[in-house]
């Protein structure tokens, strides 16, 4: 029983819930016991997923009661009315603890929730725990957090990517439903990929970032993993829409999403729909087991009745550096709010005011995050703006103009989600340009501000999971889901299940 | 772009972090990579090319400036590394 629980979707658990099959506080009961049991071999024998750095047992099970009363009253605010969650550790809940990983926030306690947590509130959804990441979401394996690394449950010896490897490995090991991560440079979609996972990196402003803890501010967006398209759909649809207080936040209402991806497969397939493949993007940089999986998968839409072509997307080469530099602009400029004073850690070493300063934060960050703060502190100072920090703003407006040309052309622009399947833990984490290299297909889309859903196209190297990506023009994750959920529902990928640790 | 320890001491300041003698020469090695890697921007011309600095064309969202929050003063100190007397208490910082 526990199990079955434990292996449906979000959607067929809101489902049972509704029907009275089982109440939220027991099936919250059964994931918290799984994610707690976890957490114990971590800590025991090493040995764990270790995908949340904290679980607020209370918590979860008084946001269970509430919305078992709420579903008993007759009100039923959404679908997925108490499910259990799991949300990235750096997006603000009140009450428990935010850490961004990093121990520089160690025992933090947010005064506010983030908007998209309100949402999900409102919404019915019960919160697990907190999910661990790359310190701060800098990184592409989830190896650089200060709480210890997790591990794939598809093979423990490899990273589950990043920087939201907490959340899709929580997904993947059972441990939740669906979580919540975000989305920089790839930290959604990447893990997808790594675990077998479907997820999407929304438009820019389409769902607030009003207490996720600021990375790179024209690039970061919050967004869904799940089992499946519609669990996604269904979770975007509650995460999006305006907020006062998110002035970037364009979107006029709420994704309304539900209604058309619930439906089987329609008669006309993908009929009609056109859809590019950048060659460039399946050339020598990609794995040949990745390469051979996005393969099938396009000949597969192209049974479903898509067009399908391959077509030269230019720039794709200068995605990497061009985003590196504006993230890490961007990354030293919001990360200079953590100086020791207000909030986070303060260095007791400190004996003046520049120490408590420059003492904190070189004791409060990790390698990673202080290498970026300096390749920011760079690309920003005089003398070398223009070559640097500019000349990537230049590129970064190319790069837009390239895949609007294309968006004329395309519905869809198709791509590998990541060069290879998951790699091994420790395989990258001492060569940064080879972390950063992870990035390739997925940065660009952040550049640009356009949605992108990553979903399994297949199995590579040693049986590990490999994902595509459907890119489209801004707003238009409806066509992308339901795509998504067409081809869902002619495969069996996303079905496949790790072995049970 | 090279990378010496003046440049390193430099970013280190601008950035406001203390770097062990170890972390400086870790940071020498692959900030020197990473600069090299982003000057493959400079293979593209772009005389004369507009820069974006958002994903979309943007213009401001005005609204009333209302008060939406009530005095939570010991919510924002809970979390202070010094406080005293319901303020954030640090080393003096201006001289006698």
């Amino acid at each position: 029983m526990n199990s079955d629980i434990r292996k449906m979707t979000a959607l067929e658990l809101g489902k049972a819930i509704k029907t009275g099959e089982i109440s939220s506080p027991e099936a919250t009961r059964i994931f918290l016991d799984a994610a707690l049991a976890d957490q114990e071999k971590e800590k025991k024998s090493k040995n764990g997923v270790n995908a949340y750095i904290s679980i607020d047992e209370e918590a979860a099970m008084r946001d269970a009661r509430d919305a078992q009363r709420r579903i008993e009253a007759g009100e039923y605010p959404s679908p997925i009315a108490g499910v259990p969650v799991a949300v990235k550790d750096n997006i603000c809940v009140e009450g428990g603890v935010t850490t961004a990983a990093s121990k520089m926030l160690e025992g933090f306690s947010p005064p506010y929730n983030a908007d998209a947590i309100d949402k999900l509130k409102d919404a019915g959804a019960v919160i697990l725990g907190k999910t661990n990441m790359d310190e701060f979401a800098m990184g592409a394996s989830s190896e650089t957090s200060y709480f210890g690394i997790t591990r794939n449950p598809w093979d423990p010896t490899r990273v589950p990517g990043g920087s939201s490897g907490g959340s899709a490995a929580a997904v993947a090991a059972r441990l939740a439903p669906y979580a919540i991560g975000s989305d920089t440079g790839g930290s959604i979609r990447q893990p997808c990929a790594f675990c077998n996972l479907t997820g999407v990196k929304p438009t820019y402003g389409s769902v607030s970032r009003f207490g996720l803890m600021a990375f790179a501010s024209s690039l970061d967006q919050i967004g869904p993993i799940g089992k499946d398209a519609r669990d996604c759909a269904v979770a975007l649809s509650i995460l999006s829409g305006p907020d006062k207080k998110d002035s970037t936040s364009v979107i006029k209402e709420p994704f309304r999403m539900c209604e058309t991806i619930h439906g089987e497969l329609p008669a006309s397939g993908l009929k009609g729909l056109k859809i590019g493949l950048p060659s460039n993007c399946m050339d020598d940089g990609l794995a040949d087991d990745v390469r051979a999986c996005v393969t099938t998968a396009a000949e597969t839409l192209r049974d479903l009745g898509a067009e399908t072509e391959f077509f030269d997307l230019p720039l794709i080469e200068y995605a990497v550096p061009t985003y590196y530099i504006i993230a890490c602009a961007e990354a030293g400029s919001n990360l200079s709010r953590y100086d020791g004073v207000k909030y986070g850690f303060r260095s007791e070493n400190a004996k003046d005011m520049s120490d408590i300063f420059r003492l904190s934060r070189s004791e409060g960050f990790g390698t990673e995050v202080k290498r970026r703060i300096m390749v920011g502190s760079f690309v920003l100072s005089s003398g070398y703006f223009d070559a640097y920090y500019k000349k990537a703003l230049q590129v970064r407006g190319m790069i837009k103009r390239a895949f609007d040309e294309a968006f004329e052309r395309y519905d869809i622009v198709l791509s590998p989600v990541s060069p290879t399947v998951a790699f091994e833990i420790g395989g990258r984490i001492s060569d940064p340009l080879a972390m950063y290299l992870s990035d390739i297909y997925t940065a660009s889309v952040n550049l640009i501000g356009s949605p992108a859903v990553a979903l399994p196209c297949g199995f590579g190297e040693g049986g590990l999971p490999a994902g595509m990506q459907f890119i489209g023009k801004a707003f238009s994750e409806n066509m992308l889901l339901t795509a998504a959920n067409v081809y869902q529902n002619a495969t069996d990928y996303h079905r496949r299940e790790c072995p049970e640790a | 772009m090279k990378t010496d320890d003046s440049l390193i001491e430099y970013l280190a300041e601008l950035s406001k972090l203390k770097l062990s003698p170890e972390e400086r020469e870790a940071r020498k090695a692959d900030l020197g990579d990473i600069l090299a890697y982003m000057e493959k921007l400079n293979e593209l011309d772009t005389t004369g090319l507009p820069e974006m600095t958002h994903p979309f064309d943007a213009s401001n969202r005005f609204r009333e400036d209302e008060v939406t929050n009530e005095d939570r003063r010991a919510d924002m100190l809970r979390n202070a590394p010094g406080s005293k007397n319901d303020y954030f208490k640090v080393f003096k910082a201006v001289e006698d």
